[in-house]
């Protein structure tokens, strides 16, 4: 909301002058104070020098030029005549103009001098609105009112120095989309006068009605509670706009358009009310407010024929639709330069309804902006009143007496509130002189509620048992005063009957309609500087869950790892999908879509982290870095299959049933937290130490076991096809319990090569892709850890190398193994591990050979060696059973 | 203990005249510092304190002495021996030290050359990771707990319950992205959450009071992309509802936040501003960490961070709605409530200079790797 300070002061009495650098900074840090936060403050007027008023004496028209141009003689009072070419052709001899003079200088530091032109010494310059910042028009010159001062300094005669505030208007504020509003607060925090430019030259009944004013009926009271018409007659539809007006408007960022259309906007912005002006000419009977019926159309000012939706407030006559209400008027009837008699039409519509029908059609509008926040429905009669009698003084009509008027009497908001209510949740003692005095002021009417106060157990109150509304009671709570305050003693709930105010919103702040929203006008209006800091009280915490406290562990471990963390995009498409080299049935390929996404080529969320983060890897090579491994945790999004499409949209009175969160909880997607890891180049690099190892599925797989370890859970990994893995390089990472239950934790190994092509990364990119939440619920379910007892006889070596089929996964072996040793008595296998994979002649074709070193050790003795090749055989023997292996070469 | 039993031989004891026994260790201490290297006195060992050596074969003759002899000589041999055994000692640990000089600075090298054939040492977390951990932390050593919610989260989490009612321009305030519905045009009751605060109502409807919860997580909004916006970004939030709770109480937390994370001392101020979840709300902004204000005092150093204002915008804030209380389900005149949110990516930008959002979400190994483990 742009508003010049000029208008602010129409109304607020403050003293302070454009060109008050320091009073212009106070006035602007009020008003962020109050709420009201200032974006930009702009001086404006300031850099202009040298204009001076003039009058055109004599018109020469140059001919032979590309365009047409005058050349004319200009006087200012000193009787010393001018020359000036002119582009412009709207003026004629005898008009008044602003004349830059040479040595002027126009905004943007624009320096005009005398010069040659078009054959001639232009001895200055005529002025258009847009070169004197004032407004767009260009068409033109600016021709000034024929009672100009001659040789009067322009700026200093229309008033150009002002500043311009730029206030960003949140919206709750609607009131503050005006003058009116604004200058409110500022004579409140200036305590200072302030006239309601809605009281302003009214009539003296604003109510009353007359059968000569066009006929207006409400058909929907849900659409719009009030509509008032005024009739202007006989205006001349050429009048100008006044010069200060327009310079007004401008400077609100409104163009000028026409004397009807700038007095509906130079009072909607004063006011707050949005105007329509009808071409009464143009008007087909009776004016209906009603919604619209199916298949009606209506052309928009804007020139776009809309089709309307039957919920759409419309102001109609019997031609059918001639207004989006609130919204946008109609081209029908849209006052033109021949319009000489004008109905004016104020309303009070649904903020609701405009603002669907303002979303609907895509289509704001100051009007709609305004409705949207709410507007007072006590300034319909007002504005339209006031609309009319400056239109009529403004254009040379004549108002007609009286209104039309259809709806009904709008009941204030009345807010019951405990007195030191503010007083409580600011955690300062205001008092209640200061309560009441803040409520005035933004136009509360303040009442004690009869006998709120008369039980206080301290007898402090007594005596006011009969109190009538109105009156004013002894001071029940403490007031310190602004000099003295002092916070609570007790912060608690006052459990004691105190004063309870009844506080009557005033009309212009529909915002206010809880004790909270009173609360905060008393304690912004005194100033949040004053709220006391209260040191931060113990509470018992629990701290980090053992999930939260694993998902950092599990970070930190990626991340020592070699791993670096990137956070990529969540959206996704089915083309993704493809490139994936996902089936057609593939869970993944099941995905929550959105309505409006960020670009048309990604509608959806993600299953998957992985083709967010092949595509920021790509981004990483395509900088130039050759070896890089990253991680990411994020969540992923699978719908549930058979979940209710629409989450319902619960009510807010009252805390939702257990069934109702059910509900909402059925309705959205399964959400669970992955962690993916991708690795290419080298993972270690070449060197002076020899050559580098090329980062591979070993590593992917390692990532995944690095994760699972790290979560203290058994696990298996297992040969398995899932895309977008090499079908032959994938591995499948199985938790296990004790009970011999199995979760898939996900998955792990070399891309498949088309997917490696699909997303243009190097050749034998690994990556892994884990369900944390698998992890962590299983992670959560275990016990605390149990430690081995600590033997300390000695341990007993052996190594043993077994061949077995190539299809054989060691693995298996492994776990083969570890089963034989454990059943062979009081030998523990403390640790195995695989030493050495041997494929080649001396196994013979199809066989690979394994060899692993056993470590046994005895809880009470020192092993014999015939115990340790019993354990030893034990171990073999099943391994043998298991999976077909041959022991090579005997014991070591 | 008894001497040998030997008669008295004269020509064997003449080794024992005191010019002898001279002579005998003259010829070890010369030889001992003759050896130049741990073997050749090994060598000189043997030779002068062996079994053979004179004066050890000179110690065998004394038993043969007349007793009144025996004394004496015993004294003079016991005094050669030993000053050639120190000699020995001496020269001993000289030639030690000499060999582990010589040994540890040929086996020198060059300790600067480098060693980056492991990656782990180039593995980092994100900072938005970090930073969001310790910001959290800083709630939770208030006794604060973590509490969590889904990313794509019913509207009446995101709006209704937070008192955004329907159509109100508020929720225009946060460009949302929708979830799309059964058929094109239909709402599906979903989006994605455009701020962290759908946590609160959750907290509210499934925590006893009073409650006390920080939630981090990732939100949503259709913003364009610029320096300062991002269509996804991080937010954590505080929410506080208790008995008594109060204007006062918020701005306690909020000055214990901002010192734990940016600094003692630093000053905040709040200003007026609109949540429809909260009432009063305010805007926070915290004097600049860096400058502490001075740049926007007449004469300052102009300041990078703050842009010499001297404050920087770094949280909304407020006391919990009643309305919102309401909706779950907890009873206004018993509690009150605070919550404070402020953008992951914010602080990051803030705490740590850095000038442009894009940087945290475009995964360049060199952004995350620049804070390592912890930020
Ligand atoms: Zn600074």
């Amino acid at each position: 909301m742009r508003l010049p300070l000029s208008w602010l002061l129409e109304y607020a009495a403050i003293d302070v002058a454009p060109d008050d650098a320091a009073g212009v900074a106070d006035l602007s840090r009020r008003l962020t104070a109050c709420g009201l936060e200032v974006e930009s403050v702009e001086p404006v007027g300031h850099d202009i020098s040298g204009v001076v008023v003039a009058e055109v004496l004599d018109v020469a028209e140059l001919t032979g030029f590309s365009k047409p141009i005058r050349y004319c003689q200009v006087s200012i009072a000193d009787g010393q005549q001018r020359h000036v070419i002119c582009g412009a052709r709207n003026f004629t001899a005898g008009d008044r103009v602003a004349l830059a003079l040479p040595g002027a200088v126009l905004p943007g530091g624009f320096e005009i001098g005398a010069r040659k032109t078009y054959g001639r010494v232009s001895e200055g310059m005529i002025c258009s609105a847009r070169e004197l910042a004032i407004g767009e028009d260009h068409a033109g010159i600016m021709v000034l009112p024929a009672d100009a001062p001659l040789g009067a300094d322009f700026v200093t005669y229309a008033g150009l120095r002002d500043v311009v505030f730029d206030i960003n208007v949140t919206p709750d504020k609607g009131f503050a989309l005006s003058v009116r509003g604004v200058a409110r607060e500022l004579a409140i925090s200036y305590q200072v006068p302030f006239t309601d430019p809605a009281d302003v030259g009214l009539p003296a009944d604003v109510a009353a009605t007359s059968p000569e004013v066009h006929p207006v009926s409400i058909e929907d009271t849900t659409a719009c509670d009030r509509i008032v018409l005024r009739e202007v007659r006989g205006i001349d539809p050429a009048t100008p706009t006044p010069l200060a007006m327009k310079i007004r408007l401008a400077r609100a960022g409104q163009r000028p358009v026409s004397l009807a259309v700038d007095v509906t906007n130079y009072l909607m912005l004063e006011l707050g009310q949005p105007l329509h002006a009808f071409d009464r000419a143009r008007l087909h009977g009776p004016i209906v407010v009603r919604r619209a019926q199916p298949g009606e159309k209506l052309e928009t000012l804007d020139h776009v024929v809309r089709t309307l939706d039957p919920e759409d407030i419309l102001i109609t006559d019997e031609s059918g639709p001639i207004s989006l209400a609130g919204t946008m008027g109609g081209v029908a009837t849209e006052v033109s330069d021949s319009s000489h008699d004008v109905v004016i039409e104020a309303a009070h519509f649904s903020a609701r309804g405009i603002a669907r029908m303002s979303r609907r059609h895509k289509l704001g509008s100051e009007a709609s902006a305004r409705f949207e926040r709410g507007v007072d429905p006590q300034l319909p009669p007002r504005a339209s009143a006031r609309a009319t009698t400056m239109l009529a003084a403004l254009g040379g009509g004549t108002v007609v007496p009286g209104c039309s008027l259809a709806g009904e009497e709008i009941e204030p908001v009345r807010i019951a509130m405990a007195a030191d209510y503010p007083d409580q949740v600011a955690g300062l003692v205001y008092g209640l002189e200061t309560v009441q005095k803040r409520l005035r002021e933004v136009g509360c009417a303040v009442a004690h509620m009869p006998g709120s106060a008369a039980d206080r157990p301290d007898g402090a109150g007594a005596g006011n048992g009969a109190v009538a509304v109105g009156v004013e009671v002894a001071v029940p709570i403490p007031d310190a005063g602004p000099a003295d305050r002092r916070t609570r003693p007790d912060h608690g709930r006052h459990d004691r009957p105190g004063l309870t105010l009844l506080v009557t919103a005033p009309s212009w702040r529909p915002d206010l309609t809880d004790p909270a929203d009173l609360a905060e006008e008393v304690i912004r209006l005194e100033g949040y500087q004053d709220i006391p800091v209260r040191a931060v009280r113990a509470v018992g915490g629990r701290g980090l869950t053992r999930r939260q406290r694993l998902r950092r562990t599990l970070s930190r471990a990626l991340a020592a790892d070699g791993y670096v963390e990137v956070i990529c995009s969540p959206f996704t498409s089915a083309g993704d999908f493809d490139r994936l080299q996902l089936p057609a049935g593939d869970q993944r390929r099941q995905a929550v879509r959105l309505a409006n996404p960020l670009s048309d080529d990604e509608p959806l969320m993600r299953t998957t982290l992985l083709p967010g983060i092949f595509r920021t890897l790509a981004r990483n090579l395509g900088r130039g870095f050759s070896d890089v491994s990253l991680y990411e945790f994020g969540m992923v999004f699978r719908p549930k299959s058979g979940a209710p499409p629409v989450a319902p949209i619960l009510p807010v009175d009252r805390a939702p049933t257990e069934q109702e969160v059910a509900r909402l909880g059925a309705a959205l997607p399964d959400q669970p937290l992955h962690v993916a890891a991708v690795l290419t180049g080298n993972a270690e690099p070449a060197g002076y130490w020899g050559a580098g190892r090329p980062a591979g599925w070993q590593d992917a797989i390692e990532a995944a076991r690095l994760v699972l370890r790290t979560s203290r859970l058994t696990f298996s990994v297992r040969a398995d096809r899932h895309e977008p893995w090499h079908p032959g390089r994938c591995a499948a990472i199985v938790i296990g319990n004790e009970q011999g239950q199995e979760w898939l934790a996900g998955h792990a190994g070399e891309l498949h090569p088309r997917v490696i092509a699909a997303f243009d990364l190097p050749a034998r990119t690994s990556a892994m892709e884990l369900d944390l939440s698998v992890i962590t619920t299983a992670a959560d379910a275990a016990g605390p850890v149990q430690p081995p007892a600590l033997w300390s006889y000695p341990l007993a070596v052996q190594d043993v190398a077994l061949v077995v089929p190539r299809a054989v996964p060691a693995a298996d072996v492994e776990r083969a193994l570890a089963a034989g040793a454990a059943a062979a008595g009081d030998v523990r296998l403390e640790s195995l591990s695989l030493f050495d994979v041997y494929t080649g002649g001396q196994v013979g074709e199809g066989f690979k050979s394994l060899a692993y070193t056993l470590r046994f050790r005895a809880p009470d003795r020192t092993l014999t060696a015939e115990e340790v090749r019993g354990a030893r055989d034990a171990a073999v023997a099943e391994a043998a059973r298991q999976t077909g292996a041959v022991q090579r070469g005997g014991s070591s | 203990m008894s001497a040998p039993n030997k008669a008295y031989d004269p020509v064997e004891a003449a080794t024992l005249s005191a010019g002898e026994l001279q002579r005998m260790q003259a010829d070890a201490l010369a030889a001992i510092a003759a050896a130049a290297n741990l073997d050749e006195l090994k060598t000189a060992r043997l030779a002068h304190a062996g079994d053979r050596a004179p004066l050890t074969l000179a110690n065998a003759e004394i038993g043969a002495l007349p007793p009144a002899a025996r004394a004496d000589a015993g004294k003079r041999v016991g005094a050669a021996r030993a000053a050639v055994r120190a000699a020995l000692v001496q020269r001993q640990a000289d030639l030690e030290a000499e060999r582990d000089r010589r040994v540890l600075v040929d086996e020198a090298v060059d300790v600067t050359l480098p060693w980056d054939r492991p990656m782990s040492l180039d593995g980092a977390r994100h900072p938005v990771t970090t930073v969001g951990e310790r910001l959290a932390d800083v709630f939770v050593s208030m006794g604060y707990e973590i509490a969590e919610g889904p990313e794509v989260e019913a509207e009446w989490y995101n709006f209704d319950a937070l008192n955004f009612p329907p159509d109100h321009p508020a929720r225009e305030m946060q460009d949302t992205i929708f979830v799309a519905g059964p058929e094109p045009g239909e709402r599906s009751g979903k989006v994605l959450r455009t701020h962290t605060s759908p946590v609160q109502i959750r907290a509210m409807l499934t925590r006893p009071l009073p409650l006390y919860v920080v939630s981090p997580g990732k939100c949503y909004r259709s913003d364009a992309l610029d320096a300062t916006h991002s269509p996804v970004f991080h937010q954590i939030e505080c929410l506080a509802v208790d008995e008594g709770l109060t204007m006062a109480d918020l701005r306690g937390a909020i000055n214990a936040f901002v010192e734990a994370m940016f600094g003692e001392g630093l000053q905040t101020r709040l200003r007026p501003d609109f949540f429809p979840f909260t009432e009063p709300s305010a805007d926070v902004s915290m004097q600049c960490h860096v400058c502490r204000g001075a740049s926007a005092k007449p004469g300052g150093e102009p300041c990078r961070v703050c842009r010499s204002q001297g404050w920087i915008e770094l949280a909304g804030c407020g006391m919990v709605n009643p309305r919102v209380l309401v909706a779950c389900g907890i009873d206004p005149d018993r509690y009150s409530g605070f919550a404070f949110g402020l953008g992951i990516e914010r602080s990051v930008m803030v705490r740590h200079g850095v000038a442009d959002i894009r940087d945290t979400l475009e995964g360049d190994v060199r952004f995350s790797r620049a804070f390592g483990m912890e930020a």
